[in-house]
Formats: C-alpha cells, structure tokens, sequence
C-alpha cells in the first residue's frame, strides 16, 4: 500500500481538479498499435489544449496499481422549491481514498417552461443531460486531441433529444418517459485531417461517462425516510 | 512418436515437460529436440485434441494455408491460398509429430502441477514426473469466457458457448441472440441466419478488415508490411494489445469478406452490446454506430499503412489500386431490447476464449486470475507459456507465430537448465 499511496499523494490535486471534469479522460493510453509503424504526419510539440496529459497518464498509473482508491462516488443534495422548481447543490465528492471538494459549491435551478404552466426558473431535468453529455464529451475529445498533440481551435456540440412526452403524461404506455434518441453533432476546428478528428470524437465516446450512463442500463436505486 | 511411458508408482525425472501437443507444443517438442534437450509432450488425448474435438463443423483457420507452417514443416498441399478446416489442421499436427519425432505421450492429462525441489512435479493420469522446466502449451482458447449477464436470463432461453457449438441443427428453433462480434461471433451467425433461424448479433468493439485487399490475402499484408511481427514491448498498451478480439475474417473457398454490412444485407439484425437483462428483456448498448465508426476508421489506418508501406517500396504496380470500403451501416435507429423467451429463444455466447490453467498450482496468477509472465517467461523459474494471443507478438497465439517464440523461448529454458544443472546428476532427486 506505502507505495501507490504515495505515488498518488504526489499529484493527487492535479488529478482530482481534472478528473472532476469527466471519467472520459482516465483512459488515454489506449492509442491505435499501428502508430510505432506509422506515426501520425502532423506529430507537434507545442500542442496546447489545456489538458494536463502527464497528470492524467500519472493517475492512471498509480490507480492501476491502487484500484481502491479509483473508486469514486460523485454526490449531489437537492431541494424542492415550489412547483416543478427545485435547486440541486453539488459540493463534494470521494475520490482518491478521500473526501474531497469542488473549488467551490455550485447550485442548479430546475424548472419546467412556461408552455407546461409553469415558471421556467431553470432548464429542465431533460435539458441537463445534454449538459453532462456535450461537457463530458468535448472533455474527451480535448483530451484525447492532446494526446494525440492535435491542436484543437473550436469545439462546437449541437444536441438535441427526442421525446414524445405522451409517455410522461400517460398517455400511452407504449411510449417511454425518456428520450426515444439524442443527436449530437460537432463542428471542429483542428490541425488534423477529417479522418482524425472523426477518430478523436469515436474515442472521446469510447471512454465518455456519460455516453455510457446514456447508452447503458443504470441500477436506480431510490429511498426515502419521513422526517 | 516415440512412446514413452511414466511409471506407475515411482517418480520419472526429466529436464523438460511439454503440456499440450498442439501446435505450439509441437514446435517447442522440435525446437527442445534440436538442442538435445531431453523432454516429453504430455497430451490429454490425441496430437491436436482441441483441432479434433474442441471446434465447430465448419471452422477454419483465419490465415490462408501458404501461411500455416510450423518449424521444419509447411504445407506442401494444391491450394496455398484456401484455409484449413480443423481436421485438416489436425491432419498436418500429426504428420508434423511424426515427422519430428516428438516423444509425444498422447492420453495423459496433467493433474498438477506443483513447485518442488529443483523444479516441478507434474501429477498425470499415467504417473507423475518430475521437471526442471515446464512449457504451458495447452492453448490460449480452452475455455470459453462467458460474461456475467448469463445468470440472469430466464431458465427458458437455452445458452451454448461457441466451444459447445457444433452446427445450427443443434439449436432449437426460434430467434438466436449471438452475442460478440469477432471471427466467431460473425461466422456462427451468419451459419444459424443461413439454417433460417432470425439472428440477432450484439456487437461491441471488434476489429473489422476484407478478406482480400488489392489482390492479397489481408494476412498477406499483416505479414508483409511487419504488422504480425511487431513486439509486445514496443506497444504504448501492451495489456490492451493483448485483449484485442479476434479480426472479423471467415476462411471460405470464396475468400469473401465477413462483415457487418454483409451480414445486414442477408437478414442479421445488428445491436448493441448486450449490457442487461429486465422485466424479461435483453438490453443493448446504444453505442452501436460508435463501435461501428470506431472499427470503420481503424480498418482505414490499417489500409493507409498498407498503402503507404507498397508506395514507400515503390511495388504500387504489383497490387490493385488502392480500395476503400463502405462504412458500416447499421440502417435504421438500432433496437435496444429484445423479449427473451419470445424474440430470442437461444444465446449463443462468443464472447472468447481464455486459457485453462487450473491445474497450475504455482503461485504465477495475478489478482484477475491472470498469468503473470514476461513474454512467456512465467514469473517461476524453468516455467513458460506459449501460444497466448500477442504473448511476444502479434502472431504469438498464430500457428505461423510459433516458431519464432519457441525460438527465443527455448534458448530461455536451455540457458535455465544449464544454470541450474546439479554439479551430480541424482537419480533419487525425487525422493
């Protein structure tokens, strides 16, 4: 144990503030085998997409030899407000073997839009998967541009998710609550051929959390007490 | 085959036991052989007890016959660029064992294996030995790796390992959810949609390549441009390297391209990787067209490495033109549930294979139950592994790859005896 403890104690602030972005980025070493014997053309050493790729390589490093202190639980507490109104507060989380904090706490408002008669004092729940999944995602993709040493110059994500909300209302029991699919389209500027940046967006979903919590079945386990 | 028997009660000494008398085992018995290192094949059954009994009917080898050579033996047959079906492979074994002579001990299976004074004792049906050294060669594919989503699917759905498979009249009839997306999951379903079963193939990351590009055989090109010799400690990611699934290729008398489009286009229904099971339904993955997109582009960068290792050469006129193949279309929104019991009355796992090393009792496995070696020198001295897929390199787990590895192995194992050599020989060392 003295020794990846150690290892991780070293660099845990940079790892934590990065991982805190999005699990996407802990598996970059996965590079195409074919690059020794044919390295990309556009190889740079002054790539700079503001991802700390040693840190990241660091940490996955260390947590393969500390698989326990990989084991992450990410926490929000919320608060009813009025109506379809509520407020959620995300603080801190445990990671590294630890409790940890975000820099600071930050607050979400949801709400339902006006056309459902309510008084729109935020996105709705819905709209705040897309958030998770365009910041995950573009996560990934600075990620694996660095270290790939593509330079990136805009990142531009489009989403949109489909629903039939007669499913929420009741109407039919053959429609889902959820989204029926979410289309998401980027638009990149980069120093990298079409081929690449379309190779970079593929394994930014290849290791995206969200992409994951969206594609794949989640156990929801839901409590409650009366106080 | 030189029918070498252990005793029955008292212990046998040797410098070196071979476990498996596959290919792999073969190669070591001939390159053991060529330094004079005393040494016998322990085989459970016959020469090529997998090939013969461990494989479905219409099985053949993924790499074309001119590539299937083993140290001092190739085929020499009419059709070097066909591909040999398993009794075929198991034909040429044989006539590779005799044409080595290999000290092939063939009905005796290994019990044990255990540390002991100056090396190991090896516990067999037909008495035990004691060895210096030990060669794990008993095949990287002998137990089928089945995930643990089986349990939960409802005890009406019968579920069969690709190992178990034989040919589709074996299934019941009704809808059959082939799960994985290699050569096997590929080749079995397009076998069970061909016998008019509806087949629906869950599919995940998977390697796609043509049978064929610019004339030649795709192995032709693995080979030649240096891609199978590439070495495991060159690789950014060995450990990945090594858990890449088998490339979507069959060997048929066509030499047509197996792949997902192709599979679409006769009736196979595409989905995602099988992720759950719910209120009596299959769950897939909604990642399908990213896998697809995935594959689509590495399948790319492999034949712009082809293309630039031809054009670099300056042999650009010796191949047809460059090609580019369609992207996988995957038609419409994929499904992402399937009633069991209903839709899918059979699962076919293909989900790969691993090694049975169970009765290795030596303490060489990591936490996951791996074996830990050093490009097949195990971490226990006089103990190596052949045959594990990318064990030194790309080819390693390739009955093409053998003789290289068994190369550097044995010249491991010979410095290892040598090294270790009792100043006197003694007879009762197992006493």
């Amino acid at each position: 144990m003295a020794g990846p403890r150690g290892a991780l104690r070293l660099s845990s602030r940079v790892e934590c503030r990065l991982l805190t972005g999005c699990g996407a980025t802990l598996r970059l070493t996965s590079l195409n085998p074919m690059r020794k014997v044919f390295p990309m053309s556009n190889l740079q050493k002054s790539v700079q997409n503001g991802v700390n790729v040693e840190a990241l390589l660091g940490a996955r490093a260390a947590l393969t030899q500390a698989p326990e202190a990989a084991q992450f639980k990410w926490r929000a507490t919320s608060e009813w407000l009025n109506g379809t109104h509520s407020r959620t507060t995300i603080a801190g989380f445990h990671g590294l073997g630890a409790e940890q904090k975000h820099r600071q706490s930050y607050q979400y408002d949801t709400d339902h839009p006006e056309i459902f008669a309510s008084e729109d004092n935020g996105p709705t729940p819905v709209e705040y998967m897309l958030v998770g999944l365009a910041g995950c995602l573009s996560a990934g993709i600075a990620a694996v541009a660095q270290n790939r040493n593509i330079q990136l110059r805009t990142v531009k994500a489009t989403l949109e998710g489909g629903m039939d909300i007669q499913g929420i209302l009741g109407i039919d029991e053959k429609v889902r609550n959820g989204f029926d699919g979410i289309k998401v389209h980027y638009e990149i500027d980069a120093d990298a051929t079409p081929e690449q940046i379309a190779a970079l967006v593929a394994q930014s979903q290849k290791r995206s959390a969200v992409f994951d919590i969206l594609t794949n079945p989640t156990d929801v386990h839901v409590t409650v007490s009366k106080v | 085959m030189i029918a070498t028997r252990a005793p029955r009660r008292s212990v046998a000494s040797i410098d070196a036991i071979v476990v498996g008398g596959g290919p792999f085992g073969l190669a070591m018995s001939q390159a053991l052989s060529a330094r004079a290192l005393e040494h016998v094949v322990l085989e459970r059954g016959e020469v090529g007890h997998a090939w013969r009994t461990e494989r479905w009917d219409s099985l053949r080898l993924l790499t074309p016959n001119w590539m299937t050579r083993l140290p001092g033996h190739a085929y020499d047959g009419a059709d070097p660029h066909g591909y040999m079906s398993a009794a075929e492979l198991a034909r040429f074994l044989s006539a590779y064992a005799a044409k080595i002579a290999a000290p092939v001990l063939t009905g005796t299976a290994v019990w044990h294996v255990t540390p002991q004074a100056g090396g190991y004792r090896v516990a067999t049906n037909r008495g035990d030995w004691h060895a210096r050294a030990v060669v794990l060669a008993s095949g990287a594919f002998s137990q089928p790796v089945v995930p643990r989503v089986a349990d939960a699917l409802p005890a009406d759905v019968e579920q069969l390992t690709a190992h178990a498979y034989r040919q589709p009249a074996q299934l019941r009839d009704g809808g059959v959810l082939v799960v994985g997306a290699s050569a096997t999951g590929l080749q079995l379903a397009q076998e069970i949609h061909a016998s008019g079963r509806q087949v629906t193939l869950a599919v995940g990351e998977h390697v796609r390549m043509p049978r064929i590009y610019r004339g030649r055989d795709i192995q032709w090109w693995l080979l030649a441009a240096g891609v199978l010799d590439q070495r495991i400690e060159d690789l950014d990611d060995p450990e990945r390297a090594r858990r890449v699934p088998s490339p979507q290729l069959a060997g048929t008398p066509e030499r047509a391209t197996l792949d997902l489009n192709t599979l679409r286009q006769q009736g196979v229904t595409l989905v995602g990787r099988l992720m759950g099971v719910r209120d009596g339904k299959a769950q897939f993955s909604g990642s399908l067209r990213n896998v697809c997109a995935l594959a689509d582009l590495k399948m790319s960068r492999l034949l712009d490495l082809f293309d630039d290792w031809a054009h670099q050469r300056g042999i650009d006129d010796e191949f047809e033109p460059p090609q580019r193949f369609a992207a996988t279309e995957i038609g419409g929104p994929p499904k992402l549930g399937s009633a069991l019991g209903h839709d899918i009355r059979t699962v076919v796992w293909a989900t790969g294979f691993r090694p049975d090393h169970s009765w290795l009792d030596v303490p060489v496995f990591d936490r996951h139950g791996q074996l830990m070696h050093d490009r097949g020198v195990v971490r226990a001295p006089g103990l190596y592994v052949l045959g594990l897929p990318f064990l030194r390199r790309r080819k390693s787990s390739f009955i093409h790859g053998a003789e290289d590895d068994v190369h550097e192995l044995a010249a491991h194992l010979a410095a290892h005896l040598d090294r270790t050599r009792p100043a006197q020989v003694n007879l009762s060392v197992a006493a």
